[in-house]
């Protein structure tokens, strides 16, 4: 199987700062699902923002979607973000853009036509329950409805991996377990999930999903199961 | 350029426009008006210095400097003749003993000529040299002064040949040294804009700096973003630039009219010609480029710093 992640020795430092993370290596592969725990100050954003291409590792070797990301150009980094949706722990909803302009935005970053993207868009409203809400700007949404608005815009453009900082820290249990199923079906179409959260709870809720548990800036289990490649989740 | 202009209504809503809303465009109006005004005196003054450059480098005058009033008239005559049957003169003109007078006026007062001692004529006291005025068929360079002073020399020992464009050389110089001012002042100006320009784009990077970061990570490129600054900077250094325009040319205009009221030798022939408004007329055009241009750099410059 062909990895879609992979990290080598990796390191990062902010400034001349110690390093937050320190000698990851471990593989994602395609199709599967993994959630990322550890305490506050783990690491876990960090290591986030490498896997969305916010930031380059201070040493190590990435590899994403076969290339090495560490040394790839600025200019060839906008056509990989496309192939990833984030969810950020903060929503990073563009504030004076509708619910449909958020979601509807990296379908037009990509340069979809604006009658291609009308239908999905409302589907994509109505799937996270605020087909009502299309219009409403993000400062008249509550922090649940912001970061539903938020996976939608992840998810929008069927991204080839699913990135997800703390996707259900701001909404009842039942929005979470539903978001969870979205999360799943998308798995289930191919894309390859990786959650960060604090809420172990999460984890059993997603039967074969991976663990991946960070630990002052490293894998907490380096030798473990991310180092064998699992099954992708429609066949575990 | 007019693809600024066409960015779909989704895309421009992404960074907020609001249309005189901020400084920007008062200050582009401002350095426009200013620009205009520095533009049209550079080349007002380029005109007036080539019209009058043009008018007076093909004549030339001879001074026949005699203190015998007859010897003096006789010379004059024969040099004259002489001239008029040269190829290279296209016109020959004695200036009458009443013009020298008008001539030497202002020096010497009207007065003092009309009270001149008995004899009437303050010319006749003072041994003033006679004067030829030539119209040349070209230019009067050394070659042709050397040929005018071979065909008079012989007639009239001690004449002069002098060109006209010789006598106005500091006024010519002057002038030139002002439409250098000027346009001088012009670059001076579009380097202040520019700068303006930097200043608001950056400012503006930084009142977006959220959105233009998700915009980013949502995989959008340089380019898309810049374009979005730069349509909003063009947009704004349109109005103002049409603005500065309109006051500019509307001093232009009045100071045009208070000025041929004046009536006076080179004051008067300051003018515009067509080409000149052309270039007036093009001033907000291409200060809008430059602050697109301006705009373009400043943002790509800093969005290079961004990963």
């Amino acid at each position: 199987m062909n990895e879609i992640v992979q990290f080598e020795n990796v390191g990062l430092r902010y400034g001349a700062g110690v390093e937050t993370l320190s000698d990851l290596s471990f593989t994602l592969y395609p199709g599967s699902f993994y959630f990322l725990t550890g305490a506050s100050g783990a690491g876990k954003t960090s290591l986030l923002k490498l896997l969305y291409l916010a930031q380059r590792p201070s040493r190590g070797l990435i590899r994403l979607f076969g290339e090495d990301a560490v040394t790839m150009s600025r200019e060839r980094l906008p056509g990989f973000r496309r192939r990833i949706g984030v969810v950020f722990q903060d929503f990073r909803l563009v504030p004076h853009l509708s619910a449909f302009d958020n979601i509807a935005l990296p379908l037009r970053v990509s340069g979809v036509k604006e009658k291609d993207l009308t239908t999905p868009v409302a589907e994509m409203l109505d799937w996270v329950g605020l087909g009502d809400r299309a219009e409403a700007r993000p400062a008249t949404l509550s922090g649940g409805e912001q970061q539903r608005v938020a996976i939608a815009r992840a998810v929008i453009g069927r991204p080839e991996i699913l990135v997800a900082d703390e996707p259900t820290g701001n909404v009842d249990p039942e929005m979470a377990v539903r978001l969870l199923q979205l999360f799943e079906a998308l798995n289930t179409l191919g894309t390859t999930i990786v959650v960060a959260t604090h809420d172990i709870h999460l984890l059993s809720k997603v039967p074969g999903a991976q663990m991946m548990k960070l630990e002052k800036g490293g894998l907490s289990d380096p030798t473990g199961s991310l180092r064998n490649p699992p099954l992708p989740r429609d066949r575990a | 350029m007019l693809s600024l202009f066409v960015i779909p209504g989704h895309d421009r809503r992404l960074i907020p426009e609001g249309r005189l809303s901020g400084p920007m465009p008062w200050v582009i109006a401002i350095m426009i008006f200013l620009m205009v005004l520095a533009t049209a005196t550079g080349l007002a003054f380029a005109e007036a210095g080539q019209n009058v450059s043009d008018q007076l480098s093909s004549r030339a005058t001879v001074q026949i400097i005699q203190a015998n009033p007859d010897i003096k008239a006789r010379q004059a005559n024969d040099a004259a003749a002489r001239l008029r049957g040269m190829a290279l003169v296209e016109e020959v003109r004695v200036l009458p003993p009443a013009e020298i007078e008008e001539l030497i006026a202002p020096w010497l007062g009207q007065t003092d000529i009309a009270e001149a001692p008995e004899t009437g004529s303050l010319l006749e006291d003072i041994p003033l040299p006679a004067l030829i005025d030539l119209k040349l068929v070209r230019p009067a360079g050394q070659k042709e002064l050397g040929e005018l002073r071979a065909a008079v020399s012989p007639l009239a020992e001690g004449a002069r040949v002098e060109p006209s464009s010789g006598l106005i050389a500091p006024v010519i110089s002057l002038v030139q040294s002002l439409q250098w001012i000027a346009f001088g002042l012009v670059v001076l100006l579009a380097m202040a804009t520019a700068a303006a320009v930097i200043i608001s784009a950056r400012a503006a990077l930084n009142t977006h700096k959220e959105t233009i970061g998700v915009i980013h990570l949502l995989g959008g490129t340089d380019r898309q973003i810049s374009r979005l600054f730069q349509r909003r900077i063009a947009l704004d250094a349109l109005l103002g630039g049409i603005l500065g325009l309109i006051c500019g040319t509307a001093i232009i205009l009045l100071l045009g009219i208070q000025l041929s009221a004046l009536g006076s030798g080179l004051v008067q022939s300051l003018g515009l010609s067509w080409y000149s408004w052309l270039i007036i007329g093009a001033v907000p055009i291409l200060g809008m480029v430059l602050a697109m241009v301006t705009a373009r750099m400043t943002v790509m410059g800093a969005l290079r710093k961004i990963l």
